[in-house]
């Protein structure tokens, strides 16, 4: 491998594999879930999100930041659900800013937060464990 | 002005790691008082406000290094260094670009890209003018070509993949799939985390060498073995951040074969260190050696951290809590600065002979004990954390919150003692830079 040409070899195997590797990952299904795609109401309600910012305090899958609580499956939780996610967002509870959100705005925030609730578990607290060390999520 | 270039990079670093560290402070604070500067800037600007300064200051520190050691290169001289210096100009002021947009609150709000999204495209065109550059520089005129300047290469392309890759999310064929969409939004983090320490241990290498005055370092199977071994995981790897997304199993199954080849890193480090200890070697006396020797032990305990979350049982527990705070900001902090403040010392030194100040001295140590202690911090946060997800009949966040209170209390003190280690060390290195500037304006009029 000192020789330049074995190094540039390696180079371009890893590339091509990469290459390929990213094409499917981009144009094929990847998800395991089996949730529709976003509704239009959904994407606004993302793209509330996004401009607030939400994901410095909240996480979804565990990814974010970490001063608020994850809200992955706040819509589907027994004793929480829309209306409970819904009273919080204009509520200036604790560090959460106080929003001043319309109701059309509230509504596709709603939205979002019941997509992703559709696109699977977290955490997945039924999840099975292998010796290999690998875990078998459960979809939804 | 022009030609000292990769100093005002390192300069303006230097600047924007204190900053960070300092905003740090602010936002570790609100843990504490949630309502802290909640009416003036609440923590949803002030948390990108840190995590893009300080990501600031590698990218900075590791750009303005990279010009430098180029020019250092025997036969070689930096094609443009004009172009150098435009880089320079935009890269700042599109740091004063997103400070406004943060501060006024216009944000894209993903997570690390939380500035307004078209303020990437300078960005990215900073990027493309350095990989211009650089592989201008280096065409035709070295043979056998040392390792670092391969990682240097690598490094500067794949940023701007992967910086691209990370703005996938405008196209609507990802975007509406949401699952699809997050999953690349983390491929492309975890792929430019990989691309920025190509870059920074592509400089650790180039340091090695120039303080052990052996060019073998750099060359040789064994080395080039391992910048293999980090391309691999750069490309096929990032999907450890994201398993318990629920993608298709293969994505997580290859990410945790992939990661599992690391193991190779941490036992060859093992391996060079027991031999290390067979011979009597000589010490170097200077703060850009200890800080390499710090950055090793660095290394090795993040190595472990990271090894152990990349198995999906464990990560199982870690991921989503502070654990994987602590694993990176323990990198950031711990490899990455560690390194790059031994690249700026030793450029330092070269420019303005030894560094002889105390104040630096006693910066490195308590830079070194309050992050331990820091690092800790957030390691019990998570367990604590984790033990409270895994309890499906478990206490409502805010009470978990305010159990937790004795290990942010620990994190914000040690946090402080850490801030001001930082600037212990960038005080004296700055003053250095300064007046070697203002001493050749000065002879050059
Ligand atoms: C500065 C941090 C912060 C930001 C930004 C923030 N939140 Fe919150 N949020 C919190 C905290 C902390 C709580 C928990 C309050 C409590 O239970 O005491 C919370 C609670 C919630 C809850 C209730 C969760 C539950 O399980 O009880 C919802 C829903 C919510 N936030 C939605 C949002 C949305 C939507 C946004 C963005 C528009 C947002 N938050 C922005 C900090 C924040
Ligand atoms: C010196 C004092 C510092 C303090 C008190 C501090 C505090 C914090 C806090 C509170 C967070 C947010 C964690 C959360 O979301 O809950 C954070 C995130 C982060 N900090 Fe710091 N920080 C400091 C210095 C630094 C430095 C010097 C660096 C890098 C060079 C750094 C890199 C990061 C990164 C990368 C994140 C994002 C973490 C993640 O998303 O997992 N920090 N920091």
């Amino acid at each position: 491998m000192e020789k330049r040409g074995g190094n540039i070899l390696v180079l371009t195997i890893l590339v091509c594999v990469f290459a390929t590797y990213n094409l499917v990952l981009y144009l094929q299904p990847t998800s395991g879930s089996t949730a529709p795609l976003m509704s239009e109401t959904a994407l606004e309600g993302e793209k509330i999100w996004q401009e607030n910012n939400c994901t410095a305090c909240h996480q979804l899958y565990g990814l974010g930041g970490y001063l608020g609580p994850d809200l992955t499956n706040i819509i589907s939780h027994p004793y929480k659900g829309s209306g409970y996610a819904k009273a919080f967002f204009n509520s200036g509870v604790s560090s959460m800013p106080k929003f001043d959100f319309s109701e059309t705005e509230k509504e596709a925030l709603v939205q979002f937060l019941e997509h992703v609730d559709r696109t699977g578990y977290y955490p997945n607290l039924n999840a099975e464990f292998g010796a290999d060390g690998w875990v078998s999520i459960k979809y939804k | 002005m022009t030609r000292h270039f990769p100093l005002l990079f390192i300069a303006l670093g230097l600047v924007a790691l204190v900053l960070g560290s300092f905003i740090g402070l602010l936002i570790s604070f609100t843990y504490l008082d949630a309502t802290f500067l909640k009416e003036i800037i609440p923590f949803n600007q002030l948390r990108p406000l840190h995590t893009t300064t300080v990501v600031s200051w590698i990218v900075l520190g590791a750009t303005g290094g990279v010009y430098y050691y180029l020019s250092q290169i025997k036969n070689i001289t930096i094609y443009a260094p004009k172009l150098g210096f435009f880089h320079f100009i935009l890269f700042a002021l599109t740091g004063v670009a997103i400070y406004i947009s943060l501060l006024s609150g216009r944000m894209g709000g993903r997570e690390y890209l939380e500035y307004f999204p078209l303020l990437t495209i300078p960005i990215l065109v900073g990027w493309i003018l350095f990989g211009f550059n650089y592989f201008k520089s280096l065409f035709g005129k070295i043979k056998n070509r040392p390792v670092y300047l391969w990682m240097w290469g690598t490094g500067i392309v794949f940023m701007v993949y992967h910086l691209s890759e990370a703005h996938f999310w405008i196209f609507s064929d990802i975007r509406s799939d949401f699952i699809k969409d997050m999953g690349i939004q983390w491929k492309s983090y975890g792929s430019f985390f990989g691309s920025w320490n190509m870059l920074i241990y592509g400089t650790a290498i180039y340091l090695m060498s120039k303080i052990k005055k052996d060019e073998n370092v750099a060359r040789g199977k064994t080395v080039f073995f391992f910048y293999f071994l980090g391309l691999t995981n750069l490309m096929f790897g990032w999907a450890h951040h994201t398993y318990i997304l629920p993608n298709a199993d293969w994505i997580r199954y290859v990410a945790y074969v992939i990661s599992m080849t690391e193991w190779i890193i941490l036992i060859h480090i093992i391996y060079a260190w027991a031999k290390s200890l067979s011979k009597a070697q000589k010490k170097e006396n200077s703060m850009a050696y200890r800080f390499l020797m710090a950055s090793e032990f660095w290394v090795f305990v993040n190595l472990i951290l990271a090894l152990l979350m990349s198995i999906p049982a464990l990560n199982y527990y870690m991921h989503g809590t502070h654990i994987t705070v602590a694993h990176s900001m323990g990198t950031t902090i711990g490899i990455n600065t560690c390194i790059l403040l031994a690249s700026v010392s030793y450029i330092v030194k070269i420019i303005s002979g030894p560094l002889t100040s105390k104040t630096g001295y006693y910066g490195f140590i308590l830079f070194n004990i309050s992050l331990a202690v820091f690092w800790l911090s957030l390691v019990i946060g998570g367990v604590y954390k984790a033990v409270w997800m895994s309890n499906p009949e478990n206490l409502s966040f805010s009470t978990l919150h305010s159990e937790s209170t004795p290990i942010f209390w620990l994190f914000f003190l040690s946090g402080c003692a850490l801030f001001i280690g930082i600037t212990m060390i960038s005080a004296p290195l700055l003053k250095r830079l300064y007046n070697h500037m203002k001493l050749s304006k000065e002879q050059s009029n």
